[in-house]
């Protein structure tokens, strides 16, 4: 498939994309870390947000500036800035994520060189009518220093325009994720991750045609065998380790559905195309499953990972969390418990820049699909 | 914490600071308080350490503070025993020490008062870090206690006014929620009066503070982390304004008299971050040794740091300002201005930069504060990697070196 083959090509080099995307005509590209950034207000400026995923290891710069017991996604992505390697970015943005996140925002700022820096310092709680007022508060001051650096006016139709866009491309990545739970070998976890991947990074439209034709295309998967193969939820923060799936492919298991940040947390729960349309993407990210460095319902994460467990008949759940990541260690141990008392197998692997050898890895996710 | 020898040594008994002793008689009287709060009918809050106390105090609600039970614990060297309790239940040993070793004591009733009382409530202000709320929502689902979030946006650039409406709403929220704990209305008069109180009692510690200004110093950082303990916990009750007013007092008549605390004080370091709570005593010996004295530090001077945006006749209204502007809410170039301001002022010869692995928002950007201190200062800077309760993350020979190695530098720069 063409286009799978394309969108496999931007995750594996999604620098690569951005540069040719700026080069023939498209406009400034604006950094991010978190997906709780508003990218249909940076799309509705003409620009290209690009998310940050960090650097795969080789740290030598990054290490002047943050201690050992920062996370590889910090670190790596200092790294990748100081590098240079972020060269064509002409803005990052930082909504307020998590301790680590907001020192990075200022040595970022006072260190990385990009030309704009945005702290779009978004409310820490998400279930409260002032903090949802403040929330929108801020994303109408985000648009408005967009549209002073960009020197683009934002009209109300080019967000609704782009907030429809984004609910396209939402409503395709839960098509493919539904095919895919319907039927475990109708698409590889790689190709699902490149995907996520994509969206992240890559022109909207042009992303939405390709995804479209992958979901089109799948068909029934070899199923041969697809019966003895457990089924598997991923849950935690950022997963940017492909080698994970296959991994754990060979393992037995496939990965049904997910929890993560990059993935159904991303795409979930459509944004109201009716009314102002900053009201409306303030709403969304409100209402949300809440990421762990935000507050709302104290219990809803633990009760969203039971339920995903159950909906998707997964055999077991895999927490993947970056090492040195406070908001999601701290959920870990209830989330584990809420699992444990459903019933539902469950395994941490702590992740640092590099995976660990493959044998070990291999090892430690064959024992535990050997106990589902 | 502090210094308390068996054997009487005239020199020695002529340094210490005689108001210690009441300091003790308070948090004792204090933490018996919290305990039988259940006879006594009074409700407790557990509350962060930069929280907004004010109206629990004219509420007449106990504070009860997880961070300061965590210095206890790591003064007490109980840290590592009780964050391997956390451990075992799941927590990362990666997390803040206070929170594994708090919720260590609650899992076993342990550390060295036996566990803090049960909160009826809990108060989070994620002014400090955004640890305190995934703490505190760990202890919400454990006692299955309400919890009121105080959120403070962080300060990179500015504090814009949409962040000041949105802090101040949560101010009548606050006070809302606390009227529905209580079961009661509050009480604005004795509010007003909390408010002049606490406002009062950040005045003297500040004035407490800067006695140190004065060479040689009266007391050291090491004393200040123990005599921090009042303007934290009690802040806006009366016996904190007649402490802080007593121990003034005391470190006054310490430099009329030409008491130091060091003796023979040549140099004069700063202390930035958390202390490390189980080597206070080892610290403050070694860099004596030096005749080197801790002057200031930017921890225990964060409870007077926003004096000036406080106004104590309409104290509700400015706590929307004041209370996300502390210290560590603010960015590392905000940081450094303060920190600049208080090398300045306190003549330092050095500056000693605790990395501290339990604490991201205090520890991350310091390589950066070292650099901007000695670019625009040419003041040395000393980062020590350690870890404020948790022992087993102390290295002292290596600490002890970087210590002595540092010092070195100092003498050769005179």
């Amino acid at each position: 498939m063409e286009a799978m083959e394309f969108l496999r090509g931007v995750a594996a080099d999604p620098h690569a994309y951005a540069r040719k995307w700026k080069s023939s005509g498209g406009g400034r590209v604006v950094g991010y870390f978190c997906t709780y950034t508003p990218d249909e207000l940076i799309r509705a400026a003409g620009c290209l947000p690009f998310r940050i995923f960090g650097s795969g290891g080789n740290m030598t710069r990054a290490d002047a500036h943050l201690q050992s017991y920062s996370c590889s996604l910090v670190r790596g992505g200092l790294e990748e800035a100081l590098s240079g390697r972020l060269d064509f970015l002409d803005a990052t943005v930082f909504p307020h994520t998590c301790d680590s996140i907001q020192r990075l925002s200022d040595i970022w700022r006072l260190s990385a060189c990009v030309p704009l820096h945005f702290d779009v310092v978004l409310p820490v709680k998400l279930n409260t009518a002032s903090a949802g007022r403040y929330m929108v508060d801020v994303f109408k001051k985000f648009r408005s220093d967009l549209e002073g650096a960009t020197g683009t006016g934002i009209d109300a139709e080019k967000i609704s325009e782009e907030i429809r866009n984004s609910n396209r491309m939402k409503r395709i990545l839960a098509g493919i994720y539904e095919a895919r739970s319907a039927d475990p070998l109708s698409i590889s976890g790689g190709d699902v991750y490149s995907l996520i991947k994509s969206s992240m990074v890559m022109d909207r439209g042009e992303f939405i045609g390709l995804a479209e034709e992958v979901l089109a295309g799948l068909g029934p998967g070899a199923s041969a065998g697809a019966g003895s193969l457990k089924r598997i939820v991923l849950a935690g923060g950022i997963c940017s380790h492909p080698d994970v799936y296959s991994i754990l492919e060979r393992s037995g298991a496939h990965v049904v559905w997910d929890e993560l940040c990059t993935g159904t947390r991303y795409f979930e729960g459509e944004i109201s195309e009716k009314g102002d349309p900053v009201e409306s993407l303030a709403a969304r990210y409100m209402d949300r499953i809440v990421c762990p460095a935000k507050h709302s319902d104290i219990y809803a994460r633990g009760k969203n990972i039971v339920r995903i467990a159950r909906e998707r008949k997964a055999d077991g759940v895999i927490f993947i969390l970056l090492k040195f990541c406070d908001p999601h260690a701290f959920d870990y141990p209830y989330m584990k418990e809420s699992l444990d008392a459903g019933g539902i197998p469950s395994i941490l692997l702590e992740i640092e820049e590099k995976l660990p050898p493959e044998g070990q890895l291999l090892t430690r996710l064959e024992t535990f699909v050997s106990t589902l | 914490m502090a210094d308390e020898k068996k054997t009487v040594d005239p020199e020695k008994e002529k340094r210490k600071i005689k108001s210690v002793r009441r300091m003790k008689e308070i948090m004792t009287a204090y933490y018996i308080d919290a305990k039988n709060a259940g006879k006594s009918g009074r409700k407790v809050a557990w509350i962060t350490s930069g929280g907004p106390v004010e109206p629990l105090i004219a509420m007449d609600v106990i504070p009860v503070y997880p961070e300061n039970h965590g210095a206890m614990i790591g003064a007490s060297k109980m840290g590592a025993v009780l964050c391997a309790k956390a451990e075992e239940t799941g927590y990362s040993r990666d997390l803040c020490s206070y929170a594994r070793s708090d919720i260590g004591a609650s899992l076993t009733n342990g550390g060295p008062i036996g566990g803090l009382p049960a909160p009826d409530f809990l108060v989070c202000c994620n002014n400090i870090c955004g640890t305190v709320l995934k703490w505190y929502e760990v202890q919400a689902r454990k006692y299955n206690v309400p919890l009121f979030f105080f959120d403070t946006p962080f300060i990179h650039t500015d504090f814009t006014e949409d962040a000041r409406k949105y802090v101040r709403t949560q101010v009548d929220e606050y006070i809302g929620f606390l009227e529905q704990a209580c079961g009661r209305k509050m009480d604005y008069g004795r509010m007003e009066e909390v408010g002049r109180l606490s406002v009062k009692a950040q005045r003297l510690w500040r004035d407490v503070l800067e006695t140190c200004a004065h060479s040689p110093a009266p007391m050291t950082a090491f004393d200040a982390f123990f005599h921090l303990a009042l303007i934290v916990t009690l802040r806006g009750t009366r016996v904190v304004v007649d402490y802080y007013t007593e121990l003034l007092a005391e470190l006054r008549d310490r430099i009329a008299r030409g008491i130091s605390m060091v003796p023979d004080e040549k140099y004069r370091l700063i202390w930035d971050n958390l202390p490390v709570w189980y080597k206070t005593k080892w610290l403050s010996d070694k860099f004596a040794e030096h005749h080197a004295c801790l002057v200031a530090d930017t921890y225990c001077s964060a409870w007077s740091g926003v004096l000036d945006l406080i106004d104590e006749n309409n104290f509700l209204e400015s706590m929307a300002t004041a209370y996300p502007s502390i210290y560590i809410n603010v960015s590392i170039d905000r940081m450094f201005v303060i920190l600049k301001n208080m090398l300045v002022k306190y003549r330092a010869d050095g500056l000693v930069m605790h990395s501290n692995r339990s604490c991201k928002p205090y520890s991350l950007g310091q390589y950066d504060l070292q650099k901007m201190v000695m670019k625009e200062l040419g003041i040395p800077v000393l980062i020590i990697e350690a870890d404020m309760v948790d022992e087993r993350s102390f290295s002292e020979s290596q600490i002890e070196t970087r210590i002595d190695a540092f010092m070195e530098v100092l003498k050769q720069g005179r």
